[in-house]
């Protein structure tokens, strides 16, 4: 007899609605890990508005979007811990947890869902060259300073990476004052939504350098300037076209990492191209009964898309748990030309349809995404537009499923003609 | 003529708009001109912040303008949402400004504080 039928390792959008899917399905008896003091995750602190499109037929904001998952909960069975931290989770999903109102717990499990996000890449993750002064901010710490804490953590300020979470610092921190010099992007093109560079960037005639970075941090106890260079093709800094901003404050936002800690420690097979758990399609990791969904398993761009996702995964483990297992032989997905990579990465052959997540690698126009089983094409389907910086997905039906001849299908990206 | 990207879906057509007229090109959908007009006509915008709570923990509250206010009253929106100091309990959608800065908006709570 397991202490739950369920425990759920983090209570952000994740986490909560698996929860909640499971809640439906019939399990009852389950546990919600969170180590902040609040479910919600980083909605909390991401106040601007635009999610729920999707979801919710409506714009809402972060903290609106959590909420109403949150008073979803009333009602349920479902037990949510905050100020709880996971130290360690077993191949056999006992969770190892420690809270200051509880102590050391051990607690087993049916079934596990991992659900603890991602991070931000730091400073040192891209080796920033320069003086180790104060005032240098990943964007979303200093979004969690502004939001929640309430301390404004610079004047003027440069921002280093155009993904969505600098954009939207760049404009927060106009509207509070500050003076946003400049956005600086290594690619030659944007990582972050093109709304978002209307909206946080044209709004407040704040320039994007592409194809630059910063080549120099100065500063003796707080940052006084930062050097700013364009890049050759080959993203190598080019001598003679250094700027000089002078500034308090530098914000990173360079890109998101899953958060596989406590995964790699259980020995759930991680892919090198997502930094998350390899998984069938129905969000289930190699170990079995341990599943993974949101930004754990892959990096999203809407919430939307992580509440779906995350509800296939609660559905699964309620599956699970009920003894309801996927059947059929296994097929995996290979990434051919353009294709950064697939989730899921394999599947079994008898599931009902596939849906499968992916990144492009470069931006493309009137181009097709093939799915190929050996030589032979399965579907095409058109695209007008395509970025990096916009997962894309595609739905495969059953019948299409049967059709597959190999155990291997190559999801691939057809270029317009010239 | 006024550049402008569009934002109303991912594609970010790159729209050509008449200060006169409003005609927009570039546009592949009318939702496209539609669009390109109104930015240039009347642009607006939701604006979210936080307020200051005082006798809590929790030190701030997350807030935004209910509907849309003119892209220019954005700074003097900020403003008056710097002065207002709340204590709890308030809920979700509970107006702590009406009428702000003249837009006929008005900032609400996007969280509920206990």
């Amino acid at each position: 007899m397991f202490d739950y039928e369920l425990i759920v390792i983090g209570a952000g959008p994740a986490g909560l609605a698996a929860a909640l899917a499971a809640h439906e399905k019939g399990v009852r008896r389950i546990l919600i890990l969170e180590r902040d003091n609040q479910a919600g995750g980083i909605l909390n602190q991401c106040i601007h508005n635009g999610f729920g499109l999707h979801f919710f037929k409506e714009e809402l904001t972060g903290p609106e979007y959590a909420g109403r998952f949150v008073a979803m909960l009333a009602g349920t069975t479902i037990e949510v811990r905050t100020d709880t931290m996971v130290l360690e989770l077993e191949q056999n999903r006992t969770v190892h947890t420690v809270s200051p109102l509880r102590g050391y717990e051990r607690i087993t499990a049916g079934a596990v869902v991992l659900a603890m996000g991602c991070r931000e890449r730091t400073r040192g993750a891209i080796s920033i060259p320069g003086a180790r002064c104060s005032g240098i901010f990943t964007a979303g710490a200093a979004q969690r300073f502004m939001n929640i804490e309430g301390y404004m953590v610079g004047k003027r300020v440069v921002i280093l990476g155009s993904g969505d979470i600098g954009l939207i610092m760049a404009r927060r921190m106009t509207l509070e004052g500050a003076k946003v010099l400049a956005c600086v992007e290594l690619m030659p093109y944007s990582g972050g939504l093109n709304r978002n560079i209307v909206q946080c960037l044209h709004d407040f005639d704040i320039p994007l350098y592409l194809s630059h970075t910063v080549t120099d941090v100065v500063g003796k106890d707080r940052l006084e300037r930062v050097v700013v260079s364009k890049v050759d093709e080959n993203r190598r800094p080019i001598p003679g076209t250094e700027m000089v901003f002078d500034c308090d404050t530098l914000l990173l936002s360079v890109g998101l990492l899953p958060e596989n800690e406590l995964s790699r420690q259980a020995g759930v097979q991680i892919d090198p191209r997502t930094n998350g758990p390899v998984v069938w399609e129905n969000c289930e990791t190699s170990i079995p009964g341990v599943f993974a969904c949101g930004n754990v398993l892959h990096v999203h761009d809407l919430v939307d898309y992580v509440t779906a996702e995350s509800q296939r995964a609660g559905r699964a483990a309620a599956d699970f748990i009920q003894g309801r297992l996927p059947q059929g032989q296994e097929i995996r997905l290979e990434n051919g030309s353009g294709v950064g990579y697939t989730v899921p990465q394999h599947f079994h052959r008898d599931t009902d349809k596939l849906e499968i997540f992916f990144r492009v690698r470069a931006i493309y126009h009137n181009a097709a995404i093939r799915v190929m089983d050996g030589d032979t094409q399965l579907a095409r389907f058109r695209r007008e537009h395509m970025a990096p910086g916009e997962m894309e997905n595609i739905t495969l039906p059953k019948v299409l499923l049967d059709r597959a001849q190999h155990d291997t299908l190559r999801v691939e990206i057809e270029e317009a003609a010239q | 003529m006024k550049e402008l990207i569009c934002i109303t879906c991912p594609k970010g057509c790159h729209l050509k708009v008449d200060e006169q007229t409003f005609a927009v090109t570039g546009n592949a959908c009318p939702r496209g001109a539609a669009y390109g007009a109104n930015e240039l006509r009347n642009p607006v915008r939701v604006v979210t912040s936080t307020v200051v709570v005082t006798g809590s923990e929790i030190r701030r509250l997350p807030v935004k303008t209910d509907r849309p206010i003119p892209k220019g009253k954005m700074f003097a929106v900020m403003e008056e949402i710097a002065r207002v100091r709340v204590t709890g309990p308030v809920r979700v959608g509970d107006v702590l400004i009406a009428n702000v800065a003249g837009t006929e908006g008005n900032v609400v709570a996007t969280k509920n504080l206990p």
